[in-house]
């Protein structure tokens, strides 16, 4: 059925847009993508009127499915493109070889958005639209349990926000894992770390699905998530009572569109990308539906005047240099530990989370030394960590969960060391926190 | 007892489920008996899975919410299935159809509205908390997964239950009344016996069913029980992990012990009774107070597991929804969004949903007489093979079709998997267990007298089949159809996988479409209710299709 239609458009089509973009001849063009029709609709309805005789056959698949589909199906592949957020989801074809090079012959595009590169070093994917991460709460559930609104991310550590916070797992949502990622960074591993587990201890949940966040705020089963932006900002479009702030560390990440390697049609892919990155692909992105940041910078005159733009908003232009090769050396590691510590381990957490505001309100209250020193070594406690960054990214541990020859241990093994160092560490803390309490009574 | 013709039936089903289901599921889990990297035989994966403590504390946490959910279902169903089949009952036949809805709860919209409801801020907590100011964590933890799964699972109980008692011999209840036996030791000692296997049939399915579920514990966020943990492990991205195939297999396991174990229970009981017809228990005439009590219990139940549709439609009508015991106010556009995309997915859904039901009837129906009827050598195997359906996660089943098709192609140059009847033959897979559980607990309550009779009198075993054994059966393989094709129509997991295209893809599809916006909240709920909507209907039709010809044939006989 693919091949009849591909060859009734095979007429070569040669269109000049106003930028002079050269669109080669499109016919059927295959996606997989994790868009939703709210951004896929607009975008395809753009591209066939743009590019006449196109037609964009979307399969909508979430990141993971779109990964394992195009791994199942690389021997006989039928898809063209793959069209998604997470930039580690890119990183995984690549490795797969899965993906073929293409340079996009598009100029005006920006090298960078914030601190992190548009486009993939090796030409294997390339980014169309950005999107930060940041803190989105319910406003009828904040007032109803007269909470405070934060403004950065240490501010969710703070004791009101106690079982109030939701995020999603960083093994599951690539996002997610730069954010945590971009606090490593910033902060250096232990304090970094020390800093995630401190805004964790006050967790509601971790969900499974990125899209669980805005889901829990939005009916106001929880009251701040920890989410992308434009989910907040499809919230308010669609009139929720959501509100959403850059903390001033944040990360900007592009969504990638990348060409499958062996696409059935190769140049119709290509006039895809073209695209997305010409002046009218890039528009598109502003709609309400959609509001994702656009990297050609000259856009953001044609955007509504709230509209963030990252080459002019000072906090969106980021201090901190994103070390893509860092984060990809400790990727599994970074995201297992999150796992092991965190969300298998939530319940203890905050049982020791719970007992130290307990403490730092009494203490406030009336001070005590040694129950401020007993405080403090419960904090180290829960800070600890089972391996240092050297040992993160090392040989050994990279192997264990890639299956090399250099592993000390099976990835199991690591785990349960893991999850039982973290469970030791929370109880003995919690233990050290109610003796504080006992002082302070 | 062995013809040929059983012998060929027996080698074809176990060359479909093979093909279809063996051999797809097969080439996925083996990485579970490999070593990560090196790709040796071995069993170490096991040995950690034993060692590590998350693993084993999953384990027994799936243990105990499977086994109370068992408890929690059989206590809303028996109620229905009692007072509808026993006594003069008005309505009966839409407290069976209402009692059903619950089983087609579609993806992800259904959890929106449970939390809406029953969640730490949904409108029974917001109530309560304003009138007498306290909360109850309906949602909380395994309880929470208790509660839900209790009420989306019941009626595999209900249904089998049901058809059982309605196939319980008259003379059975009339003998043990001629003895002075009356009331509730009528029931207890007689009825109650009599229908085991079809309460069996159901408990056993909502087990399993429970024990393999990935989406009600996710949607509640407690990730600490079994499938959930293989389910996030085989669909995280990148790390090549061989646990979650490791508990792919424990959980295939599990679910094959639990069909044998219910083998056992039921070993050398003999529940056939040989009055057949427009039989069925002799239905009381209710008091008038009595009346009011059964129908105060029935319409409490029915509120309570009727509630998440009831969010649903809130819902789908809902501008927005925040906080708030009801929506700020109410709106028909969202159902003016999906009717235009949903006409090819209801028709894709109808199609799939009832070849894949029209498939598992068959082929369940054939191996519960293979395995109750025959002796050949191995038949249990059909069984045990056809229920590791029940235990396989979706996504095992999807990329093991795309493993062992994808790579086939037509003469044209499309693979075999990007066919709809793949699509079919997935969810005919998944849902072949709830046929073939109902298909076995009828045949079971038939009598071999009646085929004996048949065959003395000259008929052959084809015929006895298709004239004696078939029609009997209609009841119990009615009840398997409409479970199967219900399910069939929200499935999703395999689904998504394997659709290629729009044009293909099947309602639970389009609703996913929809829910990966948060705007979309509305729209996937009305899409949802549509969903829910048409199975309905087609039940119910069915239901009274059933209805009729039975009691044509109880007027004939």
């Amino acid at each position: 059925m693919f091949r009849r239609s591909a060859l009734a458009f095979a007429a070569p089509l040669a269109l000049v847009l106003a930028t002079g973009t050269a669109f080669a001849q499109a016919g059927k063009v295959t996606v997989v993508t994790s868009f939703s029709k709210d951004v896929t609709d607009p975008i395809k309805k753009a591209f066939e009127k743009a590019v006449p005789g196109a037609t964009l056959e979307v399969q909508n698949r979430n990141t993971n499915a779109g990964v394992k589909f195009l791994e199942e199906t690389k021997g006989n592949n039928q898809v063209d493109l793959f069209w998604a957020s997470a930039p580690d989801a890119f990183e995984v074809l690549k490795g797969k070889k899965l993906l073929a090079a293409y340079k996009p012959k598009a100029t005006g595009i920006a090298e960078k958005v914030g601190s992190y590169p548009v486009n993939d070093k090796d030409g294997f994917y390339s980014g169309f639209a950005a999107s930060g991460y940041g803190i989105m709460w319910n406003e009828r559930y904040v007032k109803a349990n007269k909470l405070p609104s934060p403004k950065e991310w240490q501010d969710l550590a703070k004791a009101p926000y106690f079982d109030h916070v939701s995020i999603s797992a960083p093994s599951r949502s690539g996002t997610t894992h730069l954010t945590i990622e971009t606090i490593l960074q910033g902060e250096g591993w232990n304090k970094g770390w020390r800093t995630i587990k401190d805004i964790s201890g006050n967790l509601r949940q971790v969900t499974d699905r990125s899209f669980g966040v805005p889901e829990a705020v939005n009916s106001g089963q929880v009251g701040y998530g920890i989410v992308i932006d434009f989910f907040a900002f499809s919230s308010q479009g669609a009139g929720f009572p959501v509100k959403f702030v850059y903390p001033s560390v944040t990360t900007l990440v592009p969504a990638n569109v990348g060409v499958v390697a062996n696409a059935p049609n190769k140049a119709g892919a290509e006039a895809f990308i073209e695209f997305l990155l010409s002046p009218a692909g890039q528009e598109v992105l502003l709609e309400p539906t959609i509001r994702r940041l656009p990297v050609r910078p000259e856009t953001y005159a044609k955007a509504p005047a709230d509209y963030p733009n990252p080459f002019k908003d000072k906090n969106l232009q980021g201090l901190l240099t994103f070390n893509a090769e860092l984060s990809e050396s400790r990727t599994a590691a970074v995201d297992t530990l999150f796992d092991q510590l965190i969300t298998f381990q939530l319940e203890p957490l905050k049982a020791a989370t719970k007992a130290l505001h307990e403490v730092d309100a009494a203490l406030a209250k009336k001070d005590n030394a040694q129950a401020r020193a007993l405080a403090k070594e419960a904090r180290d406690l829960i800070a600890a960590m089972p391996i240092t960054d050297a040992q993160a990214a090392s040989p050994e541990i990279k192997a264990a969960f890639t299956g090399g020859k250099e592993k000390s241990s099976r990835q199991a093994e690591l785990e349960q060391q893991w999850s039982a160092f973290a469970k030791e560490k929370y109880a003995a803390a919690k233990a050290k926190a109610d003796e504080a309490l006992k002082l302070l009574r | 007892m062995r013809s040929p013709g059983q012998v060929a039936l027996a080698l074809a089903i176990a060359l479909f489920l093979g093909v279809f289901l063996v051999v797809p599921v097969a080439t996925v889990v083996y990485v579970a008996f490999t070593e990560k990297g090196g790709g040796a035989l071995t069993l170490i994966n096991f040995v950690d899975f034993a060692r590590t403590e998350l693993f084993v504390r999953s384990f027994w946490n799936s243990v105990y919410v499977s086994a109370m959910t068992v408890v929690w279902a059989s206590a809303l169903a028996l109620p229905l299935a009692y007072l509808t089949t026993r006594f003069e009952f008005r309505g009966a036949m839409l407290v069976q159809t209402l009692g059903f809805l619950p089983l087609i709860m579609p993806p992800f919209v259904g959890a929106v509205a449970m939390q809406l409801l029953f969640g730490r801020n949904g409108s029974v907590n917001l109530l309560l908390d304003e009138w007498f100011d306290f909360k109850i964590g309906f949602m909380e933890g395994l309880n929470g997964v208790i509660f839900l799964q209790a009420i989306h699972y019941f009626p595999f109980i209900l249904v089998n239950l049901s058809a059982a008692l309605r196939n319980i011999d008259r003379s059975m209840e009339e003998a043990a009344q001629n003895l002075g036996s009356h009331g509730l030791r009528l029931f207890r000692r007689i009825a109650l016996p009599l229908a085991l296997p079809g309460y069996i049939a159901g408990a056993s399915l909502v087990f399993v069913k429970v024990f393999d579920d990935v989406a009600t514990p996710l949607l509640l966020n407690v990730k600490e029980m079994l499938a959930p943990q293989a389910y996030l492990r085989i669909t995280s991205i990148g790390i090549d992990d061989p646990m979650g195939y490791v508990i792919s297999v424990v959980l295939i396991v599990v679910a094959v012990a639990t069909m044998w174990a219910t083998a056992l229970v039921m070993k050398g009981k003999d529940y056939a009774t040989t009055q057949r017809g427009g039989g069925g228990l002799a239905r009381r005439q209710l008091k008038p107070r009595e009346q009011v009590l059964a129908y105060a219990v029935v319409i409490l139940i029915l509120l309570l597991v009727l509630a998440p549709h009831f969010g649903l439609v809130l819902l789908s009508f809902a501008t927005v929804w925040s906080f708030s015991p009801l929506p700020d106010g109410f709106t028909f556009a969202h159902y003016a969004r999906v009717l235009g995309d949903s006409s090819v997915y209801i028709k894709n859904t109808l199609l799939y949903s009832g070849l894949a039901a029209a498939i598992d009837v068959v082929i369940g129906g054939a191996i519960a007489y293979l395995v109750l009827r025959t002796r050949l050598p191995g038949r249990q195997w059909l069984d045990w093979a056809a229920s590791t359906a029940l235990a396989v996660p979706g996504v095992v089943l999807g990329i093991g079709y795309l493993r062992a098709f994808y790579g086939v192609k037509l003469p044209d140059g499309t693979p075999l998997a990007a066919l709809w009847i793949v699509i079919v033959l997935a969810i005919a897979i998944r849902r072949l267990p709830y046929a073939l559980r109902a298909a076995y607990a009828a045949l079971q309550q038939i009598s071999v007298s009646l085929e004996e009779a048949a065959e003395n009198l000259g008929a052959t075993k084809a015929r006895t089949v298709r004239r004696i054994v078939v029609p009997l059966m209609t009841g119990g393989l009615l009840a398997g159809f409409v479970t199967s094709f219900a399910t069939a129509a929200v499935e999703l997991s395999a689904v998504l996988m394997l659709v290629q295209s729009n044009s293909d893809a099947p309602l639970a599809y389009g609703l996913y479409v929809l829910m990966q916006t948060p705007a979309g909240r509305g729209a996937g709920a009305a899409l949802g209710v549509i969903a829910v909507i048409i199975v309905a209907v087609c039940m119910w039709l069915s239901q009274l299709a059933a209805d009729r010809s039975q009691r044509a044939r109880g007027l004939d006989i």
